[in-house]
Parts: structure tokens; sequence; C-alpha cells
């Protein structure tokens, strides 16, 4: 469970700012990003695609195409360590033990002409320096842990084999195998159906409390982490928009787009006869560095100052921090103490 | 037919209107009868292809459909939706039953017949990326049907393209552009511009949404349901999430191992249901709020669709039923009627 205490940091992000060289010119993927992540706790990240999600994550272990990708300014600290400074070797390393990845699809993580057996006994042996049975026995556990029936009758399958929400459970099993402290996932149910999409999610919250790991779950969909996530953050156009403990984002959004998210989806038990709210236009192509708010152009309460300055994420309650210029419940600007 | 093409075209929309307008208001019977239909597919095996088995991928399905009264169809992947849509538009042919389209049955048309007919109906699928031709401009993927079906030429046919691309909200200064210029949810505004071409009746919406961001969802569900009140529209919203399928279904039919298990007003399957099935459906919808999530029961399937080439005996979803009785396996549930309109078909649901 989420504390403020700073010990149990488990990882530490700075200022990530990430480019792409390309033929159109340098696309500002990530603008400044700095999160926290403590142990046991599940780091929600949302926000439409484009936003600069996966080019954070992929950013903090290096698995960006490098070039056209460029890290070019901040720091992730885990275990003491800045994984930026890391060189990709030592990386390896650390992806497969000490920090697990789950993917939007099984296959980039599965190797199509090896077993599964063999692609989760094998690191075993590797990191945990397991006996062969020893890391049978284990791939085994592992298997049941995420629900596969039958699991040792199905050491000898291929990932063909299983059905997309398998699958992405055999994944789930891989990026456990290691014990990690951190645990990414990157919209690992985006492509499922509602009901497998609710095993996951059932299968990650009884994981979370049996192993206590940190988790950052990263998905477009609002209503995926409602019930998933002790903190979430919303991001634009490579920036953090808001960032709140779950029930305050959900019950109080401080920031335009926020609100606009939660009002796309649509409610289960209110009123069907009204139209469904949407986003209109698009996000910006962040061919240019910004100078003003990214999504002013979209958004309704924006006002002069927001079309000639980018706001920062300020704190302004307690765990609630908001990049706005607009005070949403005062239906007023928000008197900045940065430009006083 | 009440739009003719080529000499007779017309490219101004209100024209056209009024002409659907006319077409709906002489029309009482449904749009279209779906009977007893069946699809099963053989499996063979061997040099010799001998079959050794049938997948039976629709298994006895039955509903009208009125006109610009949407049907929503939902389900798990592998239950058999596609496998349907597929077969209403004749893509395959009916192993039995019946398919009635304003009043022609459609089940053994001969294919000029059915050509003419198919114009009238069309279908938008899942994955924009899939069914759009990476190598031919917007403008000639659009045009493609009415190269196909109609005589427009030169000024006509572009004109007719141009109004297309402005209907479903895209500049129409793109048709030269490619699909890969395009983000998910213009190509999927792309595909629906296609499937309007013809001006067609009924159009089957096969996952639309499905690989589309939730912002992105809700465009299209409303560009959806604008082009339905303009064009006099009947859809066949296909899904497998209950959730968006409300706003724009008038009934909603659940399906499971090429049967519909439930069906009903959208209103009273929401807050009605009968079937474990559907049951466990809603519930696997995310609540966008964590105060009702943390509260709410919920329902976990375990496990996936099993396999309809050898389908449970009895009820087929009695093998992940949560309320399963001994029963269950004995006999295949009837359809029973629990309401006004509502129908169910579950051996404890009295
Ligand atoms: N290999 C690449 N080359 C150029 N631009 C890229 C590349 N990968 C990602 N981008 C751009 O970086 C931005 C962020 O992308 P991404 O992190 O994948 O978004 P999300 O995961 O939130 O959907 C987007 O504008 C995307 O087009
Ligand atoms: N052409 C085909 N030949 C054999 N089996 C098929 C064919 N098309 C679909 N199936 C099978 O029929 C079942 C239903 O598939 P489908 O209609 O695609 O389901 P859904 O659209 O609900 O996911 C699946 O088990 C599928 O493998
Ligand atoms: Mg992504
Ligand atoms: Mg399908």
């Amino acid at each position: 469970m989420p504390t403020n205490s700073n010990a149990n940091i488990v990882l530490s992000v700075k200022n990530i700012v990430t480019q792409f060289n390309t033929v159109d010119g340098k696309v500002h993927a990530v603008n400044g990003v700095s999160f926290d992540v403590r142990q046991g706790e599940l780091l929600g990240v949302v926000g439409e695609s484009g936003c600069g999600k996966s080019v954070t994550m992929m950013s903090l272990v290096k698995l960006l195409p490098m070039p056209p990708g460029e890290i070019s300014e901040g720091s992730a600290i885990f275990e003491g360590q800045d994984l930026i400074q890391t060189s990709i070797n030592d990386l390896q390393k650390i992806r497969g033990s000490e920090i697990g990845f789950i993917f939007q699809d099984p296959m980039t993580s599965l190797n199509p002409v090896l077993t599964i057996g063999y692609q989760l006994i094998e690191p075993l042996r590797l990191h945990k320096n397991l006996s062969k049975s020893a890391a049978r026995t284990r791939a085994i556990e592992l298997l049941e842990l995420v629900g596969i029936p039958m699991a040792s009758s199905r050491l000898g399958d291929y990932p063909h084999q299983f059905s997309g929400g398998m699958r992405q459970r055999v994944m789930i099993a891989m990026a456990l195998s290691c014990d990690p402290k951190l645990l990414i996932a990157d919209e690992p149910t985006t492509a499922l159906d509602v009901t497998m999409q609710a095993q996951i999610l059932d299968l990650v919250r009884s994981l979370r409390n049996e192993l206590g790991m940190a988790i950052i779950w990263v998905t477009h969909d609002l209503g995926v982490v409602a019930n998933l996530a002790d903190r979430v953050m919303v991001m634009y156009s490579g920036f953090i928009v808001e960032r709140a403990d779950v029930t305050k984002l959900y019950s109080k959004p401080k920031h335009p787009y926020t609100y606009a998210l939660l009002k796309t989806l649509p409610d289960m038990e209110g009123d069907r006869s009204h139209r469904l709210e949407s986003i209109e236009g698009q996000p910006p192509d962040q061919l240019k560095p910004t100078t003003s708010c990214p999504f002013a152009p979209r958004c309704e309460y924006a006002f002069d100052r927001c079309t000639h300055e980018n706001p920062q994420l300020e704190l302004i309650a307690e765990n609630h921090e908001v990049a706005c210029w607009w005070d949403m419940e005062r239906h007023s600007p928000r008197p900045s103490t940065s430009s006083i | 037919m009440l739009v003719g093409y080529g000499k007779t075209f017309t490219t101004t929309k209100y024209k056209l209107d009024i002409a659907l307008r006319m077409g709906e208001l002489l029309t009482t019977k449904p749009l279209l009868q779906v009977q007893k239909l069946k699809q099963h597919f053989p499996v063979t095996a061997g040099l010799l292809r001998r079959q050794v088995g049938t997948i039976k991928a629709i298994d006895g399905i039955d509903f009208d459909l009125m006109t610009q009264q949407n049907l929503g169809l939902v389900g798990e992947s592998g239950c058999g939706k596609t496998t349907l849509a597929r077969t209403i538009l004749r893509l395959y042919q009916p192993t039995e039953g019946k398919i009635i389209f304003e009043g022609i049955d459609m089940t053994h048309l001969k294919s000029s017949r059915l050509r003419s007919l198919r114009t009238r109906m069309q279908m938008i699928f899942q994955d924009p990326q899939d069914s759009l031709n990476p190598r031919m401009t917007v403008g000639s993927i659009i045009a493609e049907p009415l190269d196909e079906h109609t005589s427009l030429k030169g000024k006509e046919r572009s004109g007719r393209v141009e109004e297309l691309l402005d209907a479903v909200g895209l500049n129409p200064r793109f048709s030269n552009r490619y699909p890969h210029e395009f983000s998910g949810g213009q190509r999927q505004r792309i595909g629906i511009a296609r499937a309007l071409s013809l001006n067609p009746k009924f159009i089957i919406c096969d996952e639309p949404i499905a690989a589309l961001d939730v912002s992105i969802q809700a465009q299209v569900v409303n560009l959806l349901e604008d082009l339905q009140e303009k064009l006099a529209l009947t859809y066949l919203f296909i899904s497998h999430d209950l959730g968006m399928i409300r706003h724009i279904s008038k009934r909603v039919a659940v399906m499971y191992l090429g049967k519909i298990v439930e069906v009903g007003p959208a209103n009273e399957l929401y807050t009605n249901a009968q079937h474990p099935y559907t049951k466990a459906l809603l519930s696997a919808v995310p609540l966008h709020d964590p105060g009702r999530e943390a509260k709410r029961e919920r329902i976990i399937l375990s496990g996936d669709v099993p396999s309809p080439a050898n389908p449970p005996t009895g009820c087929p979803f009695r093998t992940r039923c949560p309320a399963v009785e001994p029963k269950c396996a004995i006999s295949v549930p009837k359809m029973k009627a629990i309401g006004q309109e509502h129908r169910v078909a579950c051996h404890c649901v009295m």
C-alpha cells in the first residue's frame, strides 16, 4: 500500500525527455516526465494513443529504437542505479530479472518457435541459478499462478497453441518468473475481450496483494484502472497533466482533459438517450517544442494565458497535482505561485 | 429500388433523404428476418480431406430487425458473431435456415440478383487497417463500390466521393491521401464512407470500435447515430463489450457458442438480465468510478469459450456457468419469453 515515506521508492524517474528524428523533423514524444513508484503500489498511466505512454516506459529501459529515438535528458534511479546511464548489456540482465514487462501484443515477448516451457525455464536457470528440475517445478507453479489449466501438460506447447487471453497469461507468468521488484504493463488487456480483460485484472489484483511488487499499468482506458490503481497519472502530448490518488482523480478531476476523458466513457447505469461526449480535434503533431498548453486548442476552458504559457505540474491539494491555468472548481484562472 | 444510379443519380443529400424516408414509410414488414440460421464448417483431415467433424459456428439463430431499430449483438471472441454477419450477407452459403431481406428470401438467390441486393447491405469491419488497401488512395477506396455497381464517372464520381468524405467528417480534400496518413479513428471513418457509398439501407458493424481509443469510440458511435438519422439506416451492431452497445441499440441479443441465449430491449437487458452469461458480460465492463467498482459484485468467467467443434452437451454455457445444476448437462435449454419482448434460454430461469 502506498505510504509517503521515501524509503520504499522502487523507481524514481526525473525529467525524461525523448525525441525521434524523423524525415518530417524532430518529434518531441516525451517532454520532461517525472514520477516515483513505491513498493506494493500500482501506478496507472492513462491518455489517448500517441500521448507518449509507451515511449516513456521504453525510455526507462532502452527498449526504444535508437536511432531514430534519443533520450536527451533525465534519470531513472532503480535500486540505486541510473537506468538511463546503464549499458544495454547490463540493462538486459535487469530487464529479465528485476523488472518484468507485459505488452499489448504477447508475441513481442514470446518466441513463436520455442515452447512455453523452454521460454519459462531458461531465464529461471540463468537468472536464478535453478537446477533444471527446480526450474521446471517453478515454471509449472507460475503457470498455475496465472490460471493456465493443466499447467504441467502445457509446457511443451508453442505460443500459437494458446488463445489470446491465455497467451497474455503466459506472458505475465514470464514477467513474474524472476520475482521482479517492478512490473511494467503496457496496455496488456487492450486487445482482449472484456471478459478476458476482467480475468486478467482480477489476476493482477490478487497477485499484487500476494507478491507486493510495484506495478506501472499503462492504458488508454480510464475504466480499466479505476479499481486497480492506487494513484493515476494522466499524460497528454508527452507531458503529465494530472496526477492524483485514484478516488480523487475520478471524483474531482482538475484538468479539463481528464474531465473530458472521463465523460467519453459510456455510463452503464445512467440514461442512455443522451449523446456520448467526445473530445473534438486531435492531439498536436509534436514537431515543435510547445510554448503553450498542448491541450489548449481542444480545451473548452482555454483563455489567453493558455496560448502563450505552458503550465507546470503543481501540487494543488493533498496528493493531487495538475498542470492547468484554469481552476475548474472556482471557474476562474488559477492564481499561480510560480508567476508571482 | 428507391435510388437510381448513373444518369438519375442526384448528388444532393436532401433529395436522397426524401427518397429514403418515403421508402421507409412504405415498409411495415421487418427489414431483415433471420430464421433458424445455421452455418456449419466441415473439419477435414488427411490427404483426402476427409471430413472428421463439424464446427457449428452458427447453430440456429432467429431474429427480426425492424427499420431503424438497431440490434446489438454481443458475445466473446469465437462465439460466432462474424460468421453470422458474413452468412447474413451471403458471403457464406448458409447450411440451413432462411435470410429474408426487405421481404425477399435471399437464402438461395443467384449471383446477379444477389449482387444488386448486396448494394443495399454493407459491412464495416473491426480493424480499419486490414480492410483498407494501403496502396489505394482514400478516394479510390471509397469509389471502388461506385465503380463496381454504378456508371458514375468524372465529376459526378469525384463529387460523390467528396460528399461521402464530408458526411463522415473528413476533409474532402483528403481524397488523394493514403490510409497510413490517417489515425485509427479517421481510418474507421473512411471505412464508413465506403460502406455508405451505394446508399445502403442496412449496415452490419462488426466490432467497428474495438480497436479504437475509448475517446475515439465515442466519436465513431456518435457519427453512426447521426448518419442513421440522416440516411434512415438500420444497424446490426456487433461487439464483445456491453458498454458502448447500449447507446446504439434498441434491442440487444447475447450470443454464446453459435446460439442466442438472451434477447430483449436494451434497457431491460441492462437492468434485468436473466442469463448468467449476460450477467457475467455486464459485470466485466469496467465502471469508471472506483467507489462503485469496489462495491460491485464481480462475476469472473474462467477460461475461454469452448471449441464449437466439440461443444458441451446440454446447455452450451454450463462448463463456465457459476449457477450450473445437474439438469443443465441433460438438454439444451429452449428460448422462453419472460417479459415484453424479453426472451432467455436457461434451465434455471423460471
Ligand atoms: N519510432 C518512432 N518514430 C517516430 N515517432 C515515434 C516513434 N515511436 C513513437 N513515436 C511518436 O511518439 C509519440 C508517443 O508515442 P507512444 O509513446 O507510442 O504513444 P502511446 O503509447 O501513448 O500511444 C507519438 O507521437 C508517436 O508518433
Ligand atoms: N471459415 C471458417 N472455417 C472454419 N471455422 C471457422 C470459419 N470461420 C469461423 N470459424 C470458427 O467459427 C467460430 C466462430 O468464429 P467467429 O464467427 O469469427 O466468432 P466471433 O466473430 O464471435 O469472434 C470460431 O470457432 C472460428 O474458429
Ligand atoms: Mg502505447
Ligand atoms: Mg469477429
